[in-house]
């Protein structure tokens, strides 16, 4: 946060549907100005209905969603104007791109003329100059999801919300798509909130990312936060590749046995880990790597699948009688069936509880 | 591509059921027009000078799109009301709402006269309480018609609308709520243009119909004409040659709204439904609360009324029921008599079994159309597409002139028959006029199938008899069950086409509660409505079995 007053707050929001367990369970978050937010998380975990809690489309049973220190809590959507840019683009299909984009400025009542030059403008600010009298139904997923964007651009929302805005692109697209996005965001300066069910689009847009599972916000912080320091096992689990091995921890180090071989390893622990005591340890497919026979702190193991992933292999290596590593090498010369040691590449090593 | 252009075996289908639908369909009514030039022009001449024909023609349209805008006054609001907002008793109100539709017109006419004519129980109660001389008003003329219209014609408009804003995108509608947009505003700019295809082609129907509409006119048009009954008026004169030209103007008319209505059913193809469904709002005003269920209590009880009204009156002694509010006596003689007097089991007995013929026949035809529309290429498909939706359009009094006038006598060479006068024209025409209903539905359903799930079978081994047993027809199966049923309860209570062609042998229930009003024997005609009623019941209740026992079959095919 950098000591910046936050812009929007969302302050222990909950919501449930019918049922026992609640949708969003008491979630806090505060975005600074011009920050670019992704909330993440598997289907079913809530970030939609907060997102649509932010946008007020749901109402929130308990907790406020505060903008600039005033609480919109109450507000319905169309006083909060914050301009969502939704899943399937919603774009109406009655009217042209011009039109659409045009929308929220003729909701404020702009003269026709000058809304439709700013439209003009916020589609040449998406690549899609001239694009004015086309209709929607002839436009690609591409071009429709940075229509939907100008859409939402063009009434200088407080917040962007964006709900799964590449999930309807192919990967090809999603990668150009992805930088684009950032870029204009960027270049606009605009607070952004978005869902999203791939890290990848988290990881490349977002400044940082919050983690929700079962409602619950798990942990908020910049991509590689969550990464190197999870705080908890399934942050570990969720973000990235990993395998999660058994040790003790002794303050800033963890002792790990695997097939009859103890090694210890540097620990980055978790804040509410105490400083001693049984604990896991994160390795990452990145940070292990093959090694010489017998080397000190390695582990002997056998190659079960070897798979080419272009830069990298990705390897699975048996340690011990049932513990599989993962672990990528640009290595290229090993096969399936071979007898290996592998050793930690890259210390310290996560460990959650 | 897939192979489905293999000429031989599609035509082994294709050329029956163009024939028998060439001979049905078109045939009698291409001589509907070609008889209307026997002499030349002059039958239309006599047509455009007649000033009681263009009287006719001009009542025709006036009814038709006063009909439209009541049904559309009613059944929008309704629709929106329903699927918009919760409030107590909206679940009655929504069960309630399409019951109109389950009414054979002439049971409709039949039960209005009961409440609203001029001797019914609600204007006696009216004229009753305010103490007046003399009625106060009298169910006649354009305003009646109408009246009746709007009753079972906004089912259409309510369906379609919604039907339109249950697959209406809600995220459109959030959307526009979080660029800025009011409430008023999503509904002008955003909600209402999306439903245009739903509420035009609604209204369209409802033109077709009331287009061709007899009962209501027949029976509250008093010195009104309009061109249906125009058409009957000018054959029972044995006017043939102008009735053609009547008949001719009124089929090209409808056949007009049906063109149309294509035309605005291709414009339907967005409104495609993301994740989201019909969020209800609860009303928020104090007043609203109250007045809701209070209005929808109102409606229930108007939309309950009519069907309560037959059922009571068939229980009225016939010849007592002159000048009281409410019919005076009760009997169970009139039920008694229907099932004990051999004279009165007949016209049941005909329509029974007279719907039983047609709608074994229109399952036959319409399985085998729907199947070569959707799932075979053939180079007149077109035709066949037309052939199917024609009737629709056609209004059944011109159907029922175009069989008269084409099966009154055996020709080998011109293929007529002589079925005029027999038992077999009324069956005949209750085909003709069930095929929209069936193929249409069936279709629908055959639309919803994986094509690649025929190539699949056929891929496995299996002949084409089994890919059709095993997997076309079950996937056919829902459509053509709702498809029948709705052909199957058109027939059963049909009016239009049967006054035109009813013989005393073959009467169906129809004609004899018209013969039995004549009588004045309301007790009687409204037992027969109730039996009807009970018949329209029983078919559905067949459909819902029929539907639930092969269910498990259609789960496994359709996706």
């Amino acid at each position: 946060m950098s000591g910046a007053t936050p812009h929007l707050v969302l302050d222990r929001l909950t919501r449930r549907f019918s049922g026992a367990r609640a949708a969003v369970d008491a979630v806090s978050l505060e975005i600074a100005a011009g920050e670019l937010v992704a909330l993440i998380g598997a289907s079913g975990s809530g970030k939609t209905t907060t997102l649509r809690m932010v946008a007020g489309y749901e109402v929130p049973d308990a907790g406020a969603v505060v903008l600039d220190g005033r609480d919109i809590t109450g507000l319905p959507p169309q006083r909060r104007q914050f301009g969502m840019v939704f899943q399937h683009y919603a774009l109406f299909p009655h009217l042209t791109v011009g039109q659409n984009v045009a929308f929220g400025l003729e909701a404020r009542g702009i003269a026709r003329s000058e809304r439709m030059s700013r439209a003009a403008d916020a589609l040449a600010g998406v690549g899609l100059a001239g694009a004015d009298g086309r209709a929607v139904q002839s436009l690609s997923g591409g071009e429709q999801q940075r229509v939907a964007l100008a859409r939402a651009l063009v009434i200088e929302p407080p917040v962007l919300l964006l709900d799964e805005p590449l999930s309807n692109l192919d990967p090809t697209l999603r990668r150009s798509t992805r930088e684009e996005l950032r870029a204009t965001l960027r270049r606009l300066g605009v607070t952004a909130l978005f869902v999203t069910h791939d890290q990848e689009d988290a990881f490349a847009i977002a400044d940082r990312v919050a983690l929700l599972a079962a409602g619950r916000l798990l942990q908020v912080g910049t991509a590689e936060e969550l990464y190197d320091g999870p705080a908890n096992r399934e942050v570990a689990a969720f973000i990235g590749r990993s395998t999660l091995v058994p040790g003790a921890l002794d303050r800033d180090r963890i002792i790990v046995q695997l097939g009859g071989a103890a090694r210890t390893l540097r620990a980055a622990p978790a804040p509410d880990l105490p400083s001693r005591g049984p604990a896991t340890a994160v390795l990452r497919p990145d940070a292990l790597g093959f090694s010489p026979p017998n080397g000190p702190d390695a582990w002997p193991g056998v190659v079960q699948e070897r798979r080419f992933a272009g830069a990298l292999l990705a390897y699975r290596v048996r340690v011990a009688g049932d513990v599989d590593l993962e672990l990528h090498s640009t290595v290229r010369d090993v096969q399936p069936g071979d007898a290996v040691w592998v050793r930690v590449t890259r210390e310290p090593v996560a460990v959650v509880a | 591509m897939s192979r489905r252009g293999d000429a031989k075996g599609t035509w082994l289908f294709a050329l029956p059921v163009l024939l028998v639908l060439l001979w049905t369909v078109v045939y009698p009514n291409a001589s509907i027009i070609v008889g209307s030039f026997d002499h030349g022009l002059r039958s239309w001449r006599q047509f455009a000078s007649s000033p009681t024909d263009r009287e006719a023609l001009r009542t025709t349209l006036v009814i038709s799109i006063g009909s439209v805008i009541a049904a559309v006054a009613v059944g929008l609001p309704l629709a929106f009301l329903l699927t918009r907002v919760e409030f107590r008793g909206r679940r009655l109100l929504s069960a309630v709402a399409t019951l109109p539709a389950a009414l054979p017109p002439l049971v409709g006419v039949v039960a209005f006269l009961f409440l609203y004519g001029e001797s019914g129980v609600v204007t006696r109660g009216v004229q009753a309480l305010l103490g007046l001389d003399h009625a106060p008003w009298t169910l006649n003329g354009a305003g009646a018609i109408i009246f009746v219209h709007a009753y079972t014609m906004y089912v259409y408009v309510f369906l379609f609308v919604s039907a339109g804003l249950e697959r209406l995108d809600t995220s459109l509608d959030e959307a526009a709520a979080g660029l800025g947009a009011s409430r008023s505003l999503r509904l002008r700019r955003v909600t209402l243009p999306l439903l245009t295809p739903a509420i035009a082609g609604s209204m369209l129907l409802g033109f077709m119909s009331a287009l061709g509409s007899f009962s209501s006119p027949y029976i509250f048009g008093g010195g009104l004409r309009v061109l249906s009954t125009q058409i009957v008026a000018s054959k029972l004169n044995g006017a043939m040659d102008l009735a053609y030209v009547e008949t001719t103007v009124l089929a090209i008319g409808a056949i007009a709204a049906l063109i149309l209505m294509r035309w605005f059913e291709r414009r339907r193809t967005y409104a495609v439904s993301s994740k989201g469904s019909v969020v209800r709002s609860r009303l928020q005003s104090p007043t609203a609360r109250v007045l809701a269920p209070v209005l929808g209590a109102v409606l229930v009880v108007i939309l309950v009324l009519p069907h309560a009204m037959v059922i009571l009156v068939s229980f009225a002694r016939d010849g007592t029921w002159t000048t009281q509010v409410m019919p005076p006596e009760y009997t169970l003689d009139n039920f008694r008599r229907l099932a004990t007097d051999n004279e009165l089991w007949v016209p049941i007995w005909n329509s029974v079994s007279m719907t039983a013929i047609a709608t074994a026949l229109d399952i036959v035809v319409c399985f085998l159309a729907a199947y070569l529309l959707v799932l075979r290429r053939f180079r007149v498909r077109w035709l066949l597409a037309i052939l199917v939706a024609l009737p629709w359009a056609i209004p059944g009094t011109a159907i029922a002139i175009g069989l008269a006038s084409t099966f009154d006598r055996n020709s080998l060479l011109g293929a007529r028959a002589l079925l005029v006068g027999t038992f077999w024209i009324l069956p005949l025409a209750y085909f003709v006029r069930g095929v929209p209903l069936v193929s249409s539905a069936t279709e629908g359903s055959l639309r919803q199938m994986d094509p690649s799930l025929e190539d699949a079978a056929r891929g496995l081994g299996a002949s084409w008899w089994l890919t059709m047993r095993r997997v076309v027809l079950p996937a056919a199966r829902p459509g053509l069950v709702a498809g029948a049923m709705l052909a199957g309860i058109t027939a059963v209570g049909e009016f239009v086409a049967s006054i035109v062609l009813f013989t005393h042998a073959n009467r169906p229930i129809s004609m004899e509660i018209l013969s039995q009003l004549r009588n004045f024997a309301f007790g009687t005609a409204a037992a027969f409505s109730v039996v009807l009623i009970a018949l329209v019941l029983a078919i559905t209740l067949i459909a819902r079995w029929a539907e639930g026992r092969w269910s498990r079959a259609e789960a496994v095919v359709i996706q």
